[in-house]
């Protein structure tokens, strides 16, 4: 029943999409993290002028599919076709490369400016208060205190935010960029073998996710040195006796 | 474009496309509180599975929430509608019929969103379990409760507690993915969009008034989950 000569095709070509997922995903994770530090920061610091353009960002990223955001971006700014030509950013809008970084960045951003401002909340004050009465400047504060904790705690729900961010990477199959999931949908309109196929793709992004989450382990394994327990250097004596 | 122009376009009246955007949104939400439902059921077995079956049936458990929270959203729709038209097909031909034989698309959607929900709430209802307090089922179990009986008065109702918070993120995320299933062609909100933006060609307004609608479901059932949740904790000292 299962080929597995027709598998073994299916993921060659399948894989030669994983280059673009890769870079659809690390560039969008990095720039929208660039935005969620500044935003959360921002919502940190607590100027009403700086919150409420904030607030507005998150809730209606938060609150959209992503799928309604890369179509808004693409199709929908795209009408202004000569208004962006005069702004000179038709360039950017054309290319659905760029587009969908945009939404995929917007999106993420917003997730992640949440994640941050709960860690940089959850750091204790006794840490804040240590650090001004060393007499730390806010920015040294921030700089050597609060985000390096914030950071920390904030890893474990960024990995989820990293692997969400791969999965949704396929929304942009549909504005026709190519990568696993289109040609998993253009070999299945050649084909008509759809389970395979998708099972293959599956399976590839199940092992990008595998290995961000390892990272991510690895990454929080090594931050939390200070967190475990010492190893025990020196085997005591069964039965205990005097050290 | 004017403003009344756009009010023409989104509006009501004829050749507005208002009433079409909101039944499509109650497709819409039909469509996520189906498969949300759909994704209980399965979480629940799923949470069973793991915490008191055997070791094939947690293992088996494991292995469903770790393909589906692991594989994208629309791999999963995709696979399940054309897989499932493919499957259907075969068992056509097989009784001499001709042709391709389509999947329903609110079925699949369903199905989709309920397998995807599902993976997600295993997830949540047993954080919620672990959340029971151990001295709670020791207590009950000095009562000489049954296990039956453990489950209904102690356990589940604490798990749907704990589990309030969690469900919420659930329904939200179900509620999204549900856009997705216009790519099988269902006319939900999001495929009601695309429509209204190909033949007037105004998709800045459609995307934008999906957008809000989306907004919309999502902040009111908001608010209703937080009033579910401060409900469920009159009961909590705290402190």
């Amino acid at each position: 029943m299962i080929d597995l000569d027709f598998m073994a095709e299916a993921f060659r070509r399948l894989i030669q999409g994983v280059p673009l997922t890769l870079e659809l995903a690390a560039l969008s994770v990095s720039l929208g993290l660039a935005i969620a530090l500044v935003c959360a920061m921002a919502l940190h610091y607590g100027h009403r002028g700086l919150t409420w353009p904030i607030r507005a960002y998150v809730t209606a990223f938060r609150g959209t599919p992503l799928l309604v955001q890369i179509f808004f971006t693409y199709y929908g700014l795209g009408q202004f076709r000569p208004e962006l030509q005069a702004l000179g950013l038709w360039g950017f809008f054309r290319e659905p490369f760029w587009c969908a970084i945009l939404a995929l960045t917007l999106n993420t951003g917003a997730y992640g400016t949440e994640i941050i401002r709960g860690a940089l909340q959850s750091v204790p004050y006794g840490q804040i208060e240590a650090a001004r009465a060393c007499g730390m400047t806010r920015w040294l504060v921030y700089r050597r205190i609060l985000l390096p904790i914030a950071l920390r705690l904030a890893l474990p729900s960024y990995g989820n935010e990293i692997i969400l961010m791969v999965k949704g990477t396929s929304l942009t199959s549909i504005i026709t960029l190519l990568e696993v999931t289109s040609i998993a949908q253009q070999l299945t309109s050649e084909t008509f073998r759809a389970i395979e196929v998708f099972v293959c793709a599956g399976a590839i992004y199940l092992a990008m996710n595998f290995v961000v989450t390892r990272i991510i382990g690895s990454i929080e394994y090594r931050l939390s040195a200070h967190l475990r327990a010492a190893p025990d250097l020196v085997a005591l004596p069964a039965g205990g006796g005097s050290a | 474009m004017t403003a009344s122009d756009l009010l023409d376009l989104l509006g009501p009246g004829a050749g507005g496309w208002g009433v079409a955007l909101l039944r499509a949104a109650l497709v819409t939400f039909s469509l996520a509180l189906s498969g949300f439902a759909v994704g209980a059921v399965l979480g629940g077995v799923t949470v069973f599975a793991r915490l008191a079956g055997g070791r094939a049936a947690a293992y088996a458990a494991r292995a469903y929430i770790t393909v589906f929270r692991g594989v994208p959203d629309l791999l999963t729709i995709y696979l399940l509608y054309f897989g499932g038209s493919a499957g259907l097909t075969a068992i056509g031909r097989f009784f001499g019929a001709q042709g391709f034989i389509g999947v329903p698309a609110f079925g699949t959607g369903v199905a989709a969103l309920g397998i995807i929900a599902g993976a997600y709430q295993a997830e949540v209802y047993r954080g919620a379990y672990l959340a029971i307090q151990r001295g709670e089922i020791d207590a009950a179990l000095a009562f000489g409760m049954q296990r039956g009986t453990l489950l209904r008065r102690i356990v589940v109702p604490q798990i749907l507690r704990h589990a309030i918070p969690g469900l919420g993120n659930v329904w939200q995320l179900v509620l999204k993915d549900s856009a997705l299933i216009s790519v099988t062609g269902l006319v939900e909100l999001m495929r009601e969009a695309e429509l209204g933006a190909g033949s007037t060609h105004e998709p800045f307004a459609f995307y934008a008034c999906a957008a809000l609608l989306y907004l919309a479901i999502a902040a009111s059932t908001g608010s209703l989950i937080r009033r579910a949740e401060r409900h469920s904790l009159r009961g909590v000292r705290f402190g």
